[in-house]
């Protein structure tokens, strides 16, 4: 066919044009995201208001003015008017809130230098060394070896910290549960909540959901009891009346029993985050298995768990970091965690001065952020991870 | 089928310790041998241990005069009064705490929630940096801060902040006017009853002619002007004469008014920052949780916007929300105990602390105690139960 001469047809498509220089760059996301209604504009006034009005203040005391840590810094620079945060007390203080009474290596205490204090307290950053060392390629998701790990984390790592921490063997001073302070107790108290509770809250959920009556009657008020109670007078029962219960003369340590407190406790709530998982999987799973004539623990370890437990690893994590945050309660009861001694630590008058509680609070609750907020993060990647796709998004 | 298959193969016998159901009946029978050892071989312990102690045993220790004081109390009490007094004042000023706490944390957490998912930049990360901070830092820690933080920079009764010259904060707490009605009040809180089973009179009605004739009644202006207008009448009708018992200085104290004391704040103070974060995800999951699809379902049946929101869109949300709603308020009730700490006298403190350690009866207190909590935490589940099997989705 000859070319056609129509001269209204156009034969290229017109080149986009820009959009308007209202609605991109800045001042579009400005337009769209902070100005877009009268309503929003008044809420972004306020907004900036409120930050105009906080933020230096913020930065005032926790950086501006506040003291930090140098050559002859002491109480007098905390005292002075203005002064903000008084970190010098936190850095001098420091290994009292990592370690608490926990004693010294005798030969590297007398040396000097930061190689030399790591040292002197090196059974406990042994023991934080392998923790991280055994944590991390666990919780790493492309890595493999998981079950060795496991089972090197929650069996063999509790033993060893053991055996690192109370000595007496292998020519290693003994050192009683009451010379133990700080983080180091706040994270053994984690650590041990998390190593009994979860495989305790798997049985319990499991048992919660057994057809034999009796089973089920016995987990449903254990469950049902622990989850009613307030953590603070399960460590109060726990610290009356573990004693009471041991054969007399028999003493329980104090350490010992808040350990007990806290793991019973937790292991409830996170039956209730399993069962959810349990409950979660379609029936048609519990029958495939029966099918294959596995029997009913075969059939939980190799079918069901795994599902159900993949299921429900962001309800795990949250638990932990609710246990986490839990641990600071023991020192209600009289146990040096890493609350009790900012506590104790608050009193001394070596700093004493108008901010040294609050930058006490200060510190332990940055302490305690960073750990539950990477938790957090954690499992939300996990979740996204996890989400094979079987939910049409 | 089956019978044309020859004799019906009888099933193999198995050994009796095989059969699932004999089977099920002696691992119960086992479990339930070892927890019965268990609680005889506690129980016998306990005794031995009590007796070693030469401590004696029972609840008679209810009727004997405590002997100890407690600065803040709902009922009349002194260190005369019996333990039962004491348990009672304990167990009112958990609930105090508890109830206010979940009225201002419910507010705060709905306000919070749905800033989060406001479309304004700066709100929804104001937003979203309160719950990461309040919701990773623990409770106790938030306490004994705001304790702190409180009580130590507040200035001392010479120096108290005013406001309206009635209402006073110093570092001895917070005072507030105390109404104090006079005889013919009592009209006005009757006004207010009839008011109120008026407007419920007046929806169900409203409903009912909805459905009837498709005609509507503003019923929330008439409710409104129901229950503020028909108490104004009687109140102007009846002459009554509300007048405030207003705090004033005495010497070193403020005396009269409604007096709070700093711990009672800094522990209700915590609470609700602490809890409403946690309310705030949840409205936040509850809002999100209703599909797009509903939005523009109501839209294609031309609802306005304001009945969308109240007939499509909350309906659903509140059925994700109300659930674990509950459950935080059950929380924040448990984490009041947490008073034992900054030294509010609630239940733990008064009784599992200080009446323990007077009585020594260790096994009667932490019943009790366990028992309160347990009753509390079954009544809300109780309530949690019916409300779930009233709004439950009927799937086809």
């Amino acid at each position: 066919m000859a070319k056609n001469n129509t001269i209204y047809v156009r034969e290229e498509i017109i080149a986009e044009k820009p959009a308007p220089n209202l609605s991109k760059g800045i001042v579009g996301w400005l337009r769209e995201n902070l100005f877009s209604s009268v309503l929003n504009s008044i809420l972004t006034v306020i907004g900036v208001a409120f930050l105009i009005w906080v933020v230096p203040i913020l930065y005032g005391f926790l950086i501006g003015n506040a003291v930090w840590p140098g050559e002859g810094v002491t109480k007098a620079d905390c005292q002075a008017p203005g002064a903000g945060a008084c970190w010098a007390y936190i850095e001098d203080r420091m290994s009292f809130f990592i370690y608490g009474f926990f004693p010294q290596d005798a030969y590297w205490a007398t040396q000097e230098g930061f190689f030399a204090s790591i040292m002197a307290y090196w059974r406990v950053n042994a023991v934080f060394l392998v923790g991280i060392l055994l944590i991390v390629p666990l919780m790493w998701p492309d890595l493999p070896y998981k079950g060795i790990n496991a089972i090197l984390f929650f069996a063999v790592y509790p033993v060893f910290v053991y055996f690192m921490l109370t000595g007496g063997v292998f020519g290693l001073e003994e050192v009683p549960t009451v010379k133990w302070g700080g983080l180091t107790v706040t994270l053994i108290i984690g650590l041990v909540g998390i190593v009994v509770s979860l495989p305790l809250g798997i049985i319990l959920a499991l048992g919660r959901q057994s057809k034999m009556p009796i089973i089920k009657s016995i987990c449903i008020m254990f469950i049902e009891v622990w989850r009613a109670v307030p953590l603070i007078s399960v460590l109060f029962m726990a610290s009356v009346m573990l004693p009471l219960f041991m054969p007399v003369g028999m003493s329980v340590d104090k350490l010992l029993r808040a350990l007990i407190g806290v793991s019973l406790f937790s292991s409830a709530y996170m039956a209730e985050v399993v069962r959810g998982g349990l409950q979660a999987l379609p029936k048609g799973q519990f029958e495939a298995a029966a099918s294959l004539g596995l029997n009913y623990w075969k059939s939980m370890f190799f079918i069901i768990l795994p599902q159900a437990l993949k299921h429900v690893i962001p309800g795990i994590v949250n638990s932990f970091i609710a246990l986490f945050k839990d641990t600071s309660l023991v020192a209600i009861v009289g146990i040096f965690d890493l609350l009790k001694t900012v506590l104790v630590a608050n009193l001394n008058l070596d700093w004493a001065s108008k901010n040294q509680a609050i930058t006490g609070y200060l510190f332990a609750a940055m302490v305690f952020w960073v750990f539950c907020y990477g938790m957090s993060r954690y499992s939300l990647m996990m979740e996204r991870r996890l989400d094979t796709g079987h939910r049409d998004k | 089928m089956a019978d044309q298959d020859g004799p019906r193969r009888v099933a193999p016998k198995t050994a009796f310790f095989n059969d699932p159901k004999i089977r099920s009946i002696i691992y119960q029978l086992i479990v339930m041998g070892i927890i019965v050892a268990f609680v005889v071989a506690v129980a016998k312990n306990t005794a031995a241990n009590l007796a070693a102690q030469n401590k004696t045993t029972g609840f008679d220790f209810f009727v004997q005069p405590s002997g100890f004081d407690i600065f803040f109390t709902l009922i009349p009490y002194d260190r005369t009064s019996y333990y039962w007094e004491a348990f009672v004042v304990g167990l009112l000023n958990t609930l105090l705490v508890s109830v206010i706490g979940v009225f201002f944390a419910t507010i705060l957490g709905f306000i919070i929630g749905v800033a989060r998912l406001s479309s304004n930049w700066i709100i929804a990360k104001l937003a979203m940096i309160y719950v990461e901070m309040m919701r990773n830092i623990p409770l106790l820690l938030q306490l004994f801060f705001w304790y702190t933080a409180v009580l130590k920079t507040m200035p001392n009764v010479k120096g108290s902040f005013v406001w309206f010259e009635s209402i006073v904060l110093n570092n001895r707490g917070l005072y507030l006017p105390k109404p104090v009605p006079d005889d013919r009040f009592i009209w006005v809180v009757g006004a207010i009853t009839i008011a109120l089973i008026g407007t419920f009179t007046l929806k169900y009605w409203a409903r009912k002619r909805l459905e009837k004739t498709g005609q509507r009644f503003p019923v929330f202006w008439s409710s409104v002007g129901l229950i503020i207008g028909l108490p104004a009448i009687v109140w102007l009708l009846s002459g009554t004469n509300l007048t405030f018992d207003i705090p004033t200085r005495q010497g070193f104290n403020y005396k009269g008014g409604v007096g709070l004391p700093p711990e009672f704040m800094a522990l209700l103070l915590g609470l609700v920052l602490y809890t409403a974060a946690f309310i705030a995800e949840i409205v936040r999951s509850g809002i999100v949780s209703v599909d797009k699809g509903q939005t523009e379902a109501a839209q294609s049946l031309g609802l306005k916007d304001g009945d969308r929101l109240r007939l499509v869109i909350i309906p659903q949300a509140m059925r994700v929300i109300v659930p674990p709603l509950t459950s935080q308020f059950l929380n924040l009730t448990k984490n009041s105990s947490l008073a034992a700490a900054i030294g509010y006298p609630d239940l733990v403190s008064v009784f599992m602390q200080t009446t323990l350690n007077q009585t020594g009866r260790a096994v009667e207190v932490v019943f009790i105690t366990m028992s309160v909590y347990l009753t509390l935490s079954l009544l809300t589940s109780a309530y949690m139960n019916w409300y779930n099997s009233r709004v439950a989705m009927v799937e086809r």
